[in-house]
């Protein structure tokens, strides 16, 4: 390593101000990578879910396979409402279109449009939630309990955690919808609603593959 | 984001008046103020980074008292000194304390406070996150230890391996308080990585490329990855027994059909990254240290680096050597035999470079550089044995014998520890002002050197012997009584040369000023002043280098002899002891940078997680009462601006709330950190995602 | 050394400028939004009627499953999710933990049921 270059010149760093855009509604992130700090953090936050979520799917995938002798109660598998389950994966899916359609509105600075979708979102996600209730209601009813056996622990583990990730979601979306009512969500930080959207995402693509690896694949 | 530049952060666009209110009419925003309550409130790296190694530093002494007892306990076969029960609850709480009580936030606090200073930034990215993940730490922490006194600590291992953890086996509380207690100090770490991750991709100064970054950086960067994805395993694992133990879920229950190595496969894919998790930034001290006291740069820095990542990577292949006497198919055990071999080839790299960097170059001796050198040694000696367990019928002899203990304990105390404290000497000055005694820390060293090797080393031979770990007591006549007292001996030494550091801390006090740069250090945190400002830097550097400091101060001769320049600047106003020797101060305005406001809220958030644990045991009340304030938390923290702009008016006299403009000498990075509080919906609406769901 | 030093801070710059620029790109159409979401609506119809003809399909059943359920998952991610315009960082880190998820959690359910 030379040890004989210059040192860059003091004034590089007073020029550097004079790059800070003054425009305010222009999207710039003073950040080394040019992204912002906010959504980073959030992609961060969802790959590390990933974990979360592999695991809580890998303890009902090896427990719903595992044949235990003289179990107790029924199996999740023989419960299932295939039809009703579809319908509610069809809404969770379709409020990821009206997630995503909201923060195009906001973008172009449609207030009311975004609005409606948010909205929208919500209550589709609440629909999810109460089909989901539903299903653990008449599972019960039919006898399999939370500690009834193995895979009805893991089987409520897993949807559960996902019914809670779906909850946190509705209460952001609603706190947006209220922001916006009280003009406090500008086009400008439009990215508040991106963020949003990115965990609405994905909960949906995290239920993409629940409907898959556990309801549709049979045991 | 760029809003901040003309208006106060939360102004509105839409042609609305901006009203600023009081978040919730609670609390007023609290002021600068010193004195102690500006502690609780602050969100300034540096500080939290020193509460963060305090704090770990009290744990450390618990936990070797828990030690102490374990050695008293063990001196002589037939120990009476403890009862078995006690003696379980106390090697559990030894292991638990150790790795995510003293060696984790210790670590994390060397990161906060040293990354912003060694990329030239400010702050980290989310200076209220930050704050807030050391308060999780703490009071996790705390609830963590409060078992005590609430009817017993845990007592299965610091594994807690299922069934063993089961209500069955462990009916009191023990165990549901490690359960939660860890997933408390659990939702620190996940915060923390996302936040020092953001960091040191983001907040870099200007020509500070990933390269030029000092390999503590690298480092802590590749920990706070594994930590960002180790952490939701051990989540899941901790989640389950959690429903276990508490409303009686099947998870791991034999009788149900359930298979207990599930808790093991879950606990090992967090576990062993979690090992690179506790050496790596260890690794990255003694990569900064070592150089500057060799006055040679560090051989082979993109190696270095790129051994680091490497580790980081396939140290998630490796977890099932943990397992090998578990019962695992032979095809599993030869596979992670192997790669349990391979992993060992980037962590030779790294020592063949300490060594080359050591190599011919000029060395002093201080006591940061003996114990980076100690680490150097110890660890050696703690990987090899290392290598030896991957061999599997090896380890099948050894499991569960001391012989494992003495490997863990040289690579996490020979290793971790002793790089800890060569951090601890090395950057001193730069945190307090002044320097520990050299001649007090060098009986430190030797001492804690000699009791380390007497505690740990005769465990190799004991353990061979076969003599079993985690057992109260040892029959006579086995033949390993001298051993156990040496060891006991050992340990005492140990925490003799504690107790000499502690003296060391506070004689320090009366040390003279040491200057801004008293080592002749190689990276930036050496170009502010020693304890450096609230803002870091008075002027932001631009990098052209790496080791950019060392490049300042000296140029080279046609033989390529380094000689000091005549005039260099330093990045901030800096005491008469450092502007010898061509040193010069910056004439710059500091007045219109604005850092983050302190605030409440990350207290109160944190504050909510413990009640909610006690409630989950004890009554729901607690629970509800602990979610209010979690919620009602996250809702004040997403509604503040992470700058009080009344601060900004009284403090800086701006009209009107104009950001810091350029012709000031505004930078990109403090408009950034501005910025912070413009996406504040954004902060706040992550963070709520991650506590809510792990509470 | 201060060559490859010097390439770094261009690259640095390229890539910085490169990326600014992208922010600025325009994300996708409602249209071409409301279109993927038709497609993920039609392959949830399929994969809810292979359910019914579980017995003919056979073997098939659990690849076609799968299959459809990345094309689901990818198509959320690239679009709704706005990976395909977006920063190759956000790809990166996403990738890095849904891989490692993937990786090490299949391992340990095979230690399980073959070794």
């Amino acid at each position: 390593m030379s040890v004989s270059e210059q040192t860059a010149p003091p004034e590089v760093v007073a020029d550097r101000a004079d790059h800070v855009p003054h425009d305010a509604a222009a999207p710039a992130h003073h950040t080394s990578t040019g992204l912002s700090n906010e959504k980073l953090g959030m992609w961060l936050f969802l790959g590390s879910e990933c974990l979360l979520f592999g695991g809580l799917i890998s303890a009902f995938l090896l427990y719903r396979s595992k044949d235990v002798e003289g179990m107790v109660g029924p199996a999740v598998g023989d419960l299932y409402d295939i039809p009703f389950t579809s319908v509610s994966s069809f809404v969770l899916l379709m409020s990821s279109l009206t997630m995503v359609l909201s923060l195009s509105a906001i973008q172009r600075a449609d207030h009311r449009r975004a609005r409606t979708w948010l909205l929208t979102t919500a209550m589709l996600g609440a629909t999810f939630i109460a089909g989901q209730v539903y299903e653990f209601t008449s599972f019960v009813r039919e006898g399999l309990g939370y500690t009834t056996n193995l895979q009805s622990s893991a089987f409520y583990t897993l949807t559960g955690f996902h019914g809670v990730h779906v909850t946190i979601g509705i209460l952001m979306l609603v706190s947006l919808f209220v922001m916006s009512l009280r003009g406090r969500l500008p086009a400008e930080r439009s990215e508040t609603v991106e963020i949003v959207g990115l965990y609405w995402h994905f909960v949906d693509i995290i239920w993409i593959i629940i409907f898959t690896l556990v309801y549709l694949i049979p045991a | 984001m760029a809003l901040t530049e003309e208006r106060p952060p939360l102004e509105l666009t839409s042609g609305e008046e901006a009203v600023v209110r009081k978040p919730l009419g609670v609390f007023t925003r609290p002021s600068d103020s010193p004195g102690w309550r500006s502690w609780l409130t602050t969100v300034d790296h540096k500080k939290i980074g020193i509460m963060y190694g305090a704090t770990a530093m009290a744990f450390f002494a618990l936990g070797g008292l828990e030690a102490l007892l374990i050695r008293a306990q063990l001196a002589q076969p037939n120990g009476q000194v403890l009862d078995p029960q006690v003696y379980n609850q106390l090697f559990t709480m030894h292991g638990t304390t150790m790795v995510f009580l003293v060696i984790m936030p210790m670590l994390a606090g060397f990161a906060n406070y040293l990354i912003p200073l060694m990329i030239g930034a400010r702050d980290v990215a989310y200076p209220r996150l930050n704050a807030f993940s050391y308060w999780v730490f703490l009071f996790g922490g705390l609830f963590l230890y409060s078992s005590f006194f609430l009817g017993g600590a845990p007592d299965s291992g610091w594994f807690n391996y299922a069934p063993q953890s089961g209500v069955a086996y462990s009916p009191g509380h023990g165990i549901d308080f490690w359960v939660l207690g860890l997933q408390i100090t659990g939702i620190a770490s996940l915060v923390g990585a996302v936040n020092l991750i953001v960091t040191c991709l983001n907040m870099r100064a200007p020509g500070m490329t990933l390269l030029r970054m000092p390999v503590f950086v690298w480092m802590a960067l590749v920990a706070q990855f594994l930590l960002l994805f180790a952490i939701p395993v051990i989540t899941v694992a901790l989640f389950l027994l959690m429903f276990d133990r508490l409303y009686g879920a099947n998870f791991f229950v034999v009788e149900a059909g359930a298979d207990p190595l599930l808790w093991q496969h879950l606990f090992w894919i967090f576990g062993h990254p979690e090992v690179y998790i506790l050496i790596l930034p260890a690794f990255g001290i003694v990569s900064d240290v070592i150089p500057t006291f060799s006055r040679k740069p560090l051989f082979g820095y993109p190696f270095m680096v790129f051994s680091g990542i490497a580790i980081g990577f396939m140290g998630w292949g490796v977890w099932a050597h943990h397992m090998f006497a578990s019962g695992v198919g032979p095809v599993s055990v030869a596979a992670f035999s192997l790669s349990t071999m391979f992993i060992a080839v980037p962590t030779g790299v790294k020592i063949f470079n300490w060594i080359g960097t050591l190599w011919r170059g000029k060395l002093s001796f201080t006591v940061a550089m003996l114990f980076a050198v100690g680490l150097v040694s110890q660890f050696t000696i703690g990987g090899l044995s290392g290598v030896m367990h991957s061999v599997a019928p090896h380890d099948t002899q050894q499991t569960d014998t001391y012989f494992v203990v003495a490997h863990f304990h040289y690579v996490l105390f020979g290793g971790s520890m002793f790089g800890i404290f060569s951090g601890i000497y090395y950057w001193w000055p730069k945190i307090f002002g002044h320097k520990l005694s050299e001649r007090i820390g060098k009986v430190h060293f030797w001492l804690m050197f000699a009791g380390f090797n007497l505690t740990f080393g005769p465990m190799h031979i004991v353990g061979l012997q076969g003599m079993p770990r985690r057992t109260a007591t040892y029959p006579e006549g086995m033949g390993w009584d001298l051993m156990n007292l040496l060891e006991t001996i050992g340990s005492f030494l140990i925490a003799l040369s504690f107790l000499v550091w502690v003296y060391n801390v506070v004689r320090s006090r009366k040390n003279p000023h040491a200057g801004a740069d008293p080592w002749d250090g190689r990276t930036l945190e050496w170009a502010t002043s020693s304890p450096p400002p609230v803002h870091n830097f008075d002027v932001e550097p631009t990098v052209g280098h790496l080791d950019e400091w060392w490049h300042r101060k000296y140029d080279e001769d046609e033989s390529g002899r380094p000689v000091r320049r005549e005039h260099y600047e330093f990045l901030s106003a800096v005491d008469e002891v450092s502007l010898g020797r061509g040193g010069r101060e910056p004439q710059v305005d500091t007045s219109s940078i604005h850092l983050p406001s302190p605030s409440y809220w990350p207290i109160v958030i944190a504050l909510g997680l413990p009640l909610i644990s006690y409630g989950l045991l004890y009554t729901y009340w607690l629970s509800a009462l602990g979610g209010i304030m979690v919620v009602g938390g996250v809702v004040g923290l997403g509604l503040e601006p992470s700058v009080d702009p009344e601060a900004g008016h009284d403090d800086h006299g701006h009209d009107d709330g104009h950001g810091p403009g350029p012709g000031t000498d505004a930078t990109g990075e403090e408009a950034e950190l501005v910025g912070v509080g413009a996406g504040d919906g954004a902060t706040a609406s992550g963070d709520r995602a991650g506590s809510g769901e792990r509470a | 050394m201060s060559v490859s030093d010097e390439t770094l801070a261009r690259e640095a710059q390229a890539e910085h400028d490169a990326q600014t620029e992208h922010e600025g790109h325009d994300h996708p159409s409602d249209r071409s939004y409301v279109g993927i979401a038709l497609i993920l609506a039609v392959l949830t119809a399929l994969e809810v009627a292979s359910f019914y003809v579980e017995d003919q399909l056979g073997a098939l059943l659990v690849p076609a499953l799968v299959i459809m359920m990345i094309v689901k998952f990818v198509l959320v991610v690239a679009w709704f999710m706005h990976l395909r315009f977006d920063s190759n960082l956000f790809t990166r880190v996403f990738v890095s933990g849904l891989v490692l998820a993937v990786g090490v959690y299949a391992a340990t359910l095979t230690t399980f049921r073959f070794w």
